[in-house]
């Protein structure tokens, strides 16, 4: 079926059939590959997405479900939340292999959105679903505490 | 006369497309420098516009040589970490081995550093004299007085960026023995300033791993593999997968160890595959389960070992043992562990214009796929390429001394007319179930302790699944029998133990198995450091100072181990533990580097554990970046800790019961509080950091439940009596 995304405020008409993940869409028809593909259960946080502004797992939403909202993906960042997020990852580099990253950073811009001063447990509790082989956390929670710094000023 | 600007610039253009510095080396390692590529796969490139490339022969799966070996040229020629671009190098084992592995290009065993410092150093240096020869030339000066920083050459009164020395430079021979810098001069290795390369592309999105791919007219392959291990298939039914919109066809791999599924994209294929049913010929397949091979692990360790692994006297140390004031004894249990890398795991073939292959990768061991695909397509060595990419995380999985993946992907490869690039894709499924797991292993250990506490004789047995036998590495690591990386950090212990005694005795595999990061460490730090505990317990001694007594009076190795073992007690606050807390210390030497780690933890087994903070010492020799040798050790012990708590891979009649992460739970963000890395100053040699922080964290993490609750001696700790928060 024929499908009209609104994507990084772009609006890109693509075929898919019914039930095909919004991620393999992302990744392989649209060929934006930071969007990452790591377990396929909603497990990871890998290929998390912004829908309207709300960090969702692109591998558990069906494609038709996306029509009609705005999505964001890692390549679409452009706030000052984004901004302070992806500058504080840098300044305490927070990357190993960086392949879980893309979702780490849509999370936290999620969570920095709805919530600019987020405690040690809100920030745990909000990236729980987001997991890092590499154990990067030390470095996410110091990030997102970095980047609300850096909101304020 | 006037310069005519655009006329200087089409000069300095011209030039850029000609003249370009390579400095690497010939295959017999001595130093060497050219104009072109093809007569050296170099370490360093310099274009004629100035531009300084490294070529690092390791691949990043996060551990770091991208920026490590970077620095080490930029240190040596001169160059800031700004103006340095990075590019991983092709497979040529020639130029590109790894001196820890022989005539082999790949990265293992936390060498990479360790086996590229003097190397990288040596190019850096030596394209710095040839460009501050080339300088001192043009200008008449003695080149003793020039000097190049930040990529300008100066000196005699003159200035000028190395852009313009490129040429000259690159018709100059290589200095056989180029002057490196003191390390009192270092600006760049051991600055804990310098950034990582590569965190801007992993933050934006940029960055290309091989699972992000797309050759024009590329099929997506999946394999179809057998549910039980070692099942063939001798036919398949595609009737529903014809009904996928995107699928193209199916085939029995020429190994039958699967059939190979081709769509025109991933979900394609993953659709096509869930609608193919296989007949396997079980008849050869695994039938067994981990129960059983529990039970054969058990049963090996308490029966007279197969090995003697260091020749020690055995009936001494019975004997000590039995006259001994009293003991201490207990068998340990290790599961099965996959390595589950953040990308599962994937590559590319597609065909060259002249009759070779591209295989595009997050490649480990370029030697092994580069042979392995030479010969399934049967093409010379130098019509195989290989494009390395960036590899989301590995921890072993990737180097398989099979190349695994790789051949998968060739055999799809080769049934198909190749027009079409293949691009292979594992599932999260797949790799969970995929086998090449972390062995399991059984340990029992008798300590008999005399009248003072002191240790009269170790009786320690291991039981394990040979990691290395029948492959390409056994006559390298298997030695007497006995394969080094089951014993590894027992057998060679810095602890001057009295009547030492480790026996080995191999069980048959029930799965494949594979090193996973720090390979036979994983176990052996745990029961080392835990019947220490044990040890001094019954001793009445304190943990820190019952090792350090067996480490006094000892070498240089003794000295470093005590020394990360001090720093961790005093940074982490040994012996006082705020209120309600609880903890626990190891410490353990592998791959040249000394680690030691305290953790502290809140709660108890019975009603939630909780991780509250991880102190780590490490002494890896001169820390080339402090901030990755941090990261590391940062990961290491959240990899170490995480499978401990929880993971573990069991088999029921040959099929693997857990499938993905639900059931294979990764270390989550809420599991540990905080973690402080703490680096002993250093001017030995660098050593390994990629794996050494994992073998301490479990270990320490048991001593600290242990100092208020139950020893657990069989892993994982959530399944064997310990709960979480």
């Amino acid at each position: 079926m024929a499908i009209s995304l609104n994507l990084n405020g772009q609006t890109h008409q693509v075929e898919a059939e019914p039930g095909t993940p919004l991620l393999w869409v992302i990744r392989d028809e649209l060929k934006l590959t930071g969007t990452k593909f790591g377990c396929g259960v909603a497990a990871c946080g890998a290929c998390t997405v912004h829908l309207d502004g709300a960090p969702v797992r692109s591998c558990q939403t069906y494609v038709e479900d996306a029509e009609g909202a705005e999505i964001t993906t890692i390549e679409g960042l452009d706030s000052k939340v984004s901004k302070a997020v992806q500058d504080a990852w840098v300044e305490l580099d927070v990357v190993q292999c960086g392949y879980c990253q893309s979702g780490q950073i849509m999370s936290a811009v999620g969570l920095l959105s709805e919530n600019a001063r987020p405690t040690v447990e809100e920030i745990d509790d909000y990236m729980d679903g987001n997991a890092c082989r590499c154990a990067t956390y030390q470095r996410i929670r110091a990030a997102i505490q970095r980047a609300s710094e850096m909101m304020e000023a | 006369m006037t310069l005519d600007p655009s006329r200087r610039g089409f000069l300095a253009s011209a030039a850029a497309a000609a003249a370009v510095l390579y400095v690497g080396v010939r295959p017999n390692g001595a130093l060497a420098a050219g104009a072109a590529p093809a007569q050296l796969n170099p370490f360093v490139k310099i274009s004629a516009d100035g531009t300084v490339t490294a070529i690092v022969k390791h691949f990043e799966k996060g551990q770091g040589p991208a920026t490590g070996l970077t620095t080490l040229i930029a240190e040596e020629l001169g160059v800031s970490m700004e103006d340095i671009r990075y590019e991983f190098a092709p497979s040529d084992a020639a130029r590109y081995a790894n001196l820890a592995f022989g005539q082999m290009q790949g990265t293992g065993g936390s060498t990479a550093m360790a086996n590229s410092f003097m190397q990288y150093r040596q190019a850096g240096a030596a394209a710095r004299e040839m460009l501050i020869k080339a300088a001192a030339e043009a200008w008449g000066a003695d080149a003793a007085g020039l000097s190049l920083e930040d990529g300008i050459i100066t000196g005699a009164g003159q200035s000028a960026p190395i852009a313009e020395f490129v040429a000259a430079a690159a018709r100059m021979e290589a200095p056989a023995e180029p002057r490196l810098k003191d390390p009192s001069a270092f600006r760049l290795i051991g600055n804990p300033q310098v950034k990582r390369k590569d965190s801007l592309p992993k933050t934006n999105g940029t960055a290309k791993f091989a699972m992000d791919l797309h050759l024009p007219g590329q099929m997506v392959a999946v394999i179809l593999r057998s549910p039980r291990m070692g099942g063939l298939a001798s036919g398949f039914d595609d009737t529903g997968a014809k009904a996928v919109k995107g699928y193209i066809r199916a085939a029995v791999l020429p190994n039958q160890a699967g059939v190979a599924v081709y769509a025109e994209n991933t979900w394609a294929a993953f659709q096509a595959r869930e609608a193919i049913t296989v007949d396997w010929d079980v008849s050869n397949a695994e039938h067994r389960s981990s129960d059983q091979i529990r039970e054969e692990l058990l049963a090996a360790v308490n029966a007279e070992p197969e090995f003697n692994v260091t020749g020690a006297d055995h009936a001494a140390t019975t004997e000590q043992i039995a006259g001994a004031a009293q003991v201490v004894e207990q068998t340990f249990y290790f599961p099965l562990l996959a390595h589950a890398p953040m990308e599962p795991l994937t590559c590319t073939i597609e065909a060259d214009a002249d009759g070779g292959v591209t295989l595009h990768d997050g490649c480990q061991f370029p030697s092994g796929p580069h042979m392995a695909l030479a010969q399934i397509f049967q093409l010379p060595m130098d019509k195989v390429r290989i494009n390395t990419m960036f590899a989301g995380g590995s921890f072993g999985r990737r180097a398989t001394p099979t190349a695994d993946y790789q051949v998968e992907a060739a055999l799809a490869f080769a049934l198909t007319d190749r027009t079409r690039p293949v691009k292979l894709v594992w599932s999260r499924e797949d790799d969970i179930t995929g086998g090449y797991y972390r062995p399991a292993v059984a340990h029992r250990v008798r300590v008999g302790l005399d009248a003072e506490g002191n240790i009269a004789g170790w009786d320690h047995r291991i039981a394990a699944q040979s990691i290395l036998k029948g492959t390409a590495f056994e006559s390298m690591m298997v030695h007497g029998g006995v394969d080094h990386s089951s014993v590894e950090g027992v057998a060679d212990t810095p602890y001057r133990i009295p009547g030492q005694f480790t026996g080995l005795t191999d069980v048959a595999k029930a799965t494949s198995v594979l090193w996973w990061r720090s390979v036979g460490h994983t176990h052996t730090a745990y029961v080392m450091e835990v019947m220490m505990d044990e040890a001094a317990r019954a001793a009445g001694r304190d943990p820190v100072e019952f090792r350090l007594a067996l480490l006094e009076g000892g070498g240089a190795d003794q000295q470093r181990l005590a020394g990360v073992l001090k720093l961790a007690a005093e940074k982490g606050g040994w012996g006082s533990a705020p209120e309600g807390r609880s903890q626990g210390i190891a410490v353990h030497k592998s791959f040249g580097s000394y680690v030691a780690e305290l953790v502290e933890i809140s709660g108890s087994a019975g009603d939630g554990v909780k991780i509250e903070k991880v102190t780590c010492a490490v002494d890896c020799g001169i820390a080339v970046n402090p901030d990755v040798v941090k990261a590391q050790m940062e990961g290491g012990i959240g990899y170490g800790l995480g499978h401990a708590m929880r993971n573990q891979i069991t088999l029921t009649e040959g099929v693997v019961d857990q499938s993905n992460f639900p059931d294979y739970e990764p270390l989550r963000i809420g599991d540990i509080g905080a973690i402080e890395v703490h680096i002993v100053p250093s001017a030995e040699m660098p050593t390994g950091v990629g794996e050494p922080g994992t073998p301490p964290a479990a270990p320490a993490l048991a001593n600290a439940i242990a100092a208020d609750g139950p020893r657990v001696t069989e892993l994982p700790m959530a399944l064997n009596g310990v709960s979480f928060a």
